[in-house]
């Protein structure tokens, strides 16, 4: 079966570790936030200006003043900060976030990001997301491995305008666990149940296969 | 020093059709709404809008927007406002889309005197189409000059007739940059107070940077994304060591 977006964000949110300050985009990647693992601890950055990102509010504690980089009311942890917006990209420009999770229209085999834009259809702007993978050292793709017309995303090189070259490190879509590399995608892990071969049939770039490919897993 | 004006109308009066203005606030949060509504009132034209966002149809931003009052707006995000998007596709408006850091850093620039700074934000993109790129330690950096602008209007939570300010939480945002980087800033803020009443050390922007200020009113703070957890949702916080 492939996986739910809760699925690919409880898998993204196995390669947390323990004092990681993590950048989750809108999508798919917000729903990272609910799996983090028991036991270690993790920073979320709001690009807007607040380390220390928590749960949405309860109903009635809504404040305006408050609200992530998706405009989503939030709360935050103890030990959260509030900064300026120089400030959240200059700490992600200088290396201090230690992950970035984002959402995809299309990727590349070497690491080319599309996410902004469809020409004359969707110009909303990047907001952020140029920033983020111009400069995070370690970033993660959550995406479907197939737009809503089947046609895979997964591509020897991006059609549509890019936001980033050379950046992605590895995916995770509703079908398999991949990573970037030069020579094509490696595939690392399938979603349960799905066959190698359903992933090669659905990724237009090269996949490279070596050995047995396992299942993911899931706590 | 006495910095302080009446109301919005008085801040804004001297803006005048083709201006170049800053413009605080993330989405709907930190905006300077009493300036935003002066401006509608004054009907001024063919403005030049710095600012991360575009407000949404009927708010912020989108009120001048809806007047046909603004030329030309660079943003990094202007998902929210269908008005926006359409001018925007139909050739009404101009619009100069930059990555988010880059507006902000920018900004920064101006405030802190300097010409210009590198970035790596949009190297091989269509956002590095007819700059000037330098490599730095085997990465691409994207030359970017610091913003020009006029007026810089923007909002804080408390205020000092000295024109010393103090955000509040993500209503932060722009507002410190802009603030920094305006030729002449307006500052609108939720409390104004005597100087002396705000802790010095806890200054955000120091008044030197601020030229007029005034006790605003009515403010809506609309939301945009009202986003609650059921109470029996369960949710993995970060546990403290």
């Amino acid at each position: 079966m492939s996986l739910t977006k809760e699925q690919i964000a409880q898998r993204i949110a196995a390669e947390l570790k323990d004092g990681y300050y993590v950048n989750l985009g809108i999508g798919i990647p917000t729903l990272v936030a609910n799996y983090i693992p028991a036991g270690i601890t993790v920073v979320l950055q709001s690009e807007n200006g607040l380390l220390g990102m928590g749960p949405f509010p309860f109903e009635g504690d809504e404040d305006p003043d408050l609200i992530n980089a998706g405009k989503q009311t939030i709360t935050t942890i103890p030990g959260s900060a509030f900064f300026d917006s120089a400030m959240s990209f200059g700490m992600i420009r200088a290396g201090k976030v230690d992950l970035t999770v984002l959402g995809a229209m299309e990727v590349s085999e070497n690491g080319d990001i599309a996410n902004w834009k469809i020409p004359g259809k969707m110009v909303k702007g990047m907001g952020g997301a140029m920033d983020l993978v111009a400069s995070a050292k370690n970033i993660i793709v959550a995406m479907m491995h197939t737009n809503p017309k089947g046609e895979s995303k997964l591509l020897p090189q991006c059609t549509l305008p890019l936001t980033g070259v050379r950046c992605v490190k590895k995916i995770v879509s509703d079908l398999a666990v991949l990573d970037s590399t030069e020579n094509g995608f490696r595939l690392l892990e399938r979603a349960p149940g799905i066959s190698v071969e359903e992933i090669r049939s659905r990724t237009a770039g090269k996949l490279i296969v070596e050995g047995e490919i396992p299942e993911m897993k899931f706590e | 020093m006495n910095k302080v004006v009446s109301n919005a109308d008085e801040a804004v009066k001297d803006i005048m059709d083709g201006a170049v203005l800053m413009l605080g606030g993330f989405g709907l949060c930190g905006i300077p709404e009493n300036c935003i509504s002066a401006l509608v009132r004054k009907g001024v034209k063919e403005l030049t809008c710095i600012s991360n966002n575009a407000g949404v149809d009927d708010f912020g931003i989108g009120l001048m927007l809806q007047k046909k009052q603004v030329k030309k707006m660079i943003s990094s995000y202007v998902g929210e406002n269908a008005e926006f998007e359409r001018q925007l596709l139909s050739g009404e408006l101009q619009v100069e889309l930059i990555p988010q850091g880059t507006l902000a850093t920018r900004c920064l620039a101006a405030g802190y005197g300097m010409p210009a700074i590198y970035t790596p934000a949009g190297a091989g993109t269509e956002v590095a189409e007819g700059k000037e790129i330098r490599n730095f330690n085997g990465k691409e950096y994207l030359l970017e000059y610091a913003f020009e602008a006029e007026f810089a209007i923007v909002k804080a939570w408390k205020g000092d007739a000295d024109g010393n300010l103090i955000y509040k939480e993500t209503a932060r945002n722009f507002n410190p940059l802009m603030a920094m980087a305006g030729k002449i800033t307006i500052a609108e803020v939720e409390e104004l107070v005597r100087p002396g009443e705000l802790d010095p050390g806890c200054i955000h922007t120091p008044g030197i940077y601020i030229h007029r200020i005034f006790q605003g009113v009515n403010y809506e703070k609309r939301i945009e994304q009202r986003t609650v957890r059921k109470s029996n949702e369960s949710y993995k916080t970060k546990e403290s060591k």
